[in-house]
């Protein structure tokens, strides 16, 4: 914990001093969502959460308890049902050599990599060292009447939609989540209360991300994610993969 | 994380005289194939903690079976996802059954059905020793005098939060705490056992 750079004069201070109460999982769900999209950009926090989840571990030492047989029987008969994750792999790695071939595209597609990745720390909702003002990220995740809303993606990951009717803004937090297929990207929408569904922006070539979502989401009823075409449709051409119904 | 831990994936002796303790880590990897086998083995190798944990967050017993249940169906979807160089095996599992523990007790909290007399009762303690722990009564001896080491707060407050399941501005309440100092006290606390029992070092 020594990077605080980015904590001078805000109330993001505070967030590191909720990692051992994330680490006892004593956030509420609000909390819980921001702390998450602060580890997903500080490295400090993610090592001593890591730690204090050890640490917390080792709690329950003297409650050791035989579960019934039943259990045991449902869960192996349970996961005949399941089908484990994938391991984390290199996501730009695989899909230039599944979808490009000369040699020439791979120099640019790694180019476009590092520009991507450049991109995304200049954006990055809280690593970015802007004198101090916060983000319009940052503003939604802290707004007093912030709430938060989840869904699951069809690989089982979940993200979380933030939305602050006061900021008319909406952040999406993603976890794990599949790359879209080949040639394919997945654009958020707004629904509006007439049930149109608003281009809200393309989301990065990445599992894990912060995403302030583009448009006025102060009257939106929903926030979707569909799958499109490289470069995104003005109207979704497909059924949501996942829908956040936001509370009017 | 890297190193010695104590809640070392079995490669210590449990103290148990039958036999070498499981690699959760292995178990783990074979399961991730599909090996139900395996999985099997883990489950056998870490139910008792596990369930003793969700238990005593849970209390309902027909209900701590659901969640016991959950807990074990996601760590068998997740178990690819495990990275070791990231901490323990058993950990990483704890760390998944006490989130979907907690998540319980204040989903039934919402709709009514949770006993809220935590402060008013005495937490049995069950020392139950039948089954094949991955822990030695040594660490367990270890983590006990580490609690000594907290202030009487730190420890009534992590242990609210972490068996409890109550947020920490909850705890603040429960404790007469200024709000939003419940946070310090629990990660002041948990950094002190850390160090005092030397996890990730």
């Amino acid at each position: 914990m020594t990077d605080h750079r980015h904590d001078a004069g805000r109330d993001i201070s505070d967030v590191h001093a909720l990692s051992g109460a994330y680490a006892v999982d004593a956030l509420d769900d609000l909390e819980r969502a921001r702390f998450e999209a602060h580890l997903k950009a500080c490295a400090d926090c993610r090592d001593e959460v890591a730690e204090l989840q050890e640490t917390a571990a080792l709690l329950g030492l003297d409650d050791q308890t035989p579960a019934p047989p039943s259990v045991r029987d449902a869960v192996l008969s349970g996961i005949d049902s399941v089908r484990p994750l994938p391991p984390r792999v290199p996501r730009h790695a695989g899909r230039a050599a599944r979808s490009l071939v000369s040699r020439g595209l791979l120099i640019a597609a790694s180019v476009a990599a590092v520009l991507m990745v450049a991109g995304a720390l200049l954006l990055d909702p809280f690593g970015g060292d802007d004198g101090g003002r916060p983000s319009a990220t940052e503003r939604v995740l802290a707004a007093d009447d912030a709430t938060r809303v989840q869904s699951e993606l069809p690989s089982g990951a979940t993200a979380t939609v933030v939305l602050s009717r006061s900021e008319g803004r909406a952040v999406i937090l993603t976890d794990d989540m599949d790359p879209a297929p080949n040639g394919h990207v997945y654009e958020l929408w707004l629904q509006t209360p007439g049930g149109d569904m608003v281009p809200a922006g393309l989301m990065p070539d990445r599992s894990d991300t912060v995403m302030l979502l583009d448009g006025d989401a102060s009257q939106a009823t929903a926030v979707g994610i569909t799958v499109e075409p490289e470069g995104g449709s003005p109207q979704p051409t497909s059924d949501p993969i996942a829908l956040f119904a936001l509370d009017s | 994380m890297s190193g010695e831990r104590p809640a070392a994936d079995g490669e210590r002796d449990t103290g148990s005289p039958s036999a070498t303790p499981p690699d959760l880590v292995d178990l783990l990897k074979r399961s991730a194939r599909g090996d139900r086998a395996a999985f099997a083995a883990l489950y056998d190798a870490t139910s008792p903690r596990m369930y003793g944990l969700v238990v005593r967050v849970v209390r309902d017993r027909a209900q701590a079976d659901e969640v016991a249940q959950e807990v074990y169906l996601e760590v068998w979807r997740q178990a690819g996802r495990f990275d070791p160089t990231r901490g323990s095996a058993l950990a990483w599992m704890m760390t998944i059954g006490h989130r979907k523990a907690v998540d319980r007790v204040r989903s039934a909290e919402a709709s009514g059905r949770r006993d809220s007399s935590y402060l008013h009762r005495n937490q049995p303690v069950s020392h139950d020793e039948t089954a094949d722990t991955v822990l030695s009564k040594l660490d367990a001896r270890r983590v006990r005098a580490a609690l000594t080491q907290l202030t009487g707060v730190q420890r009534e407050a992590i242990e609210l939060a972490y068996f409890g399941g109550y947020t920490h501005t909850e705890v603040a309440a429960l404790l007469d705490l200024p709000l939003g100092t419940a946070k310090t006290r629990i990660r002041d606390g948990l950094i002190r056992l850390r160090d005092t029992i030397g996890v990730g070092q």
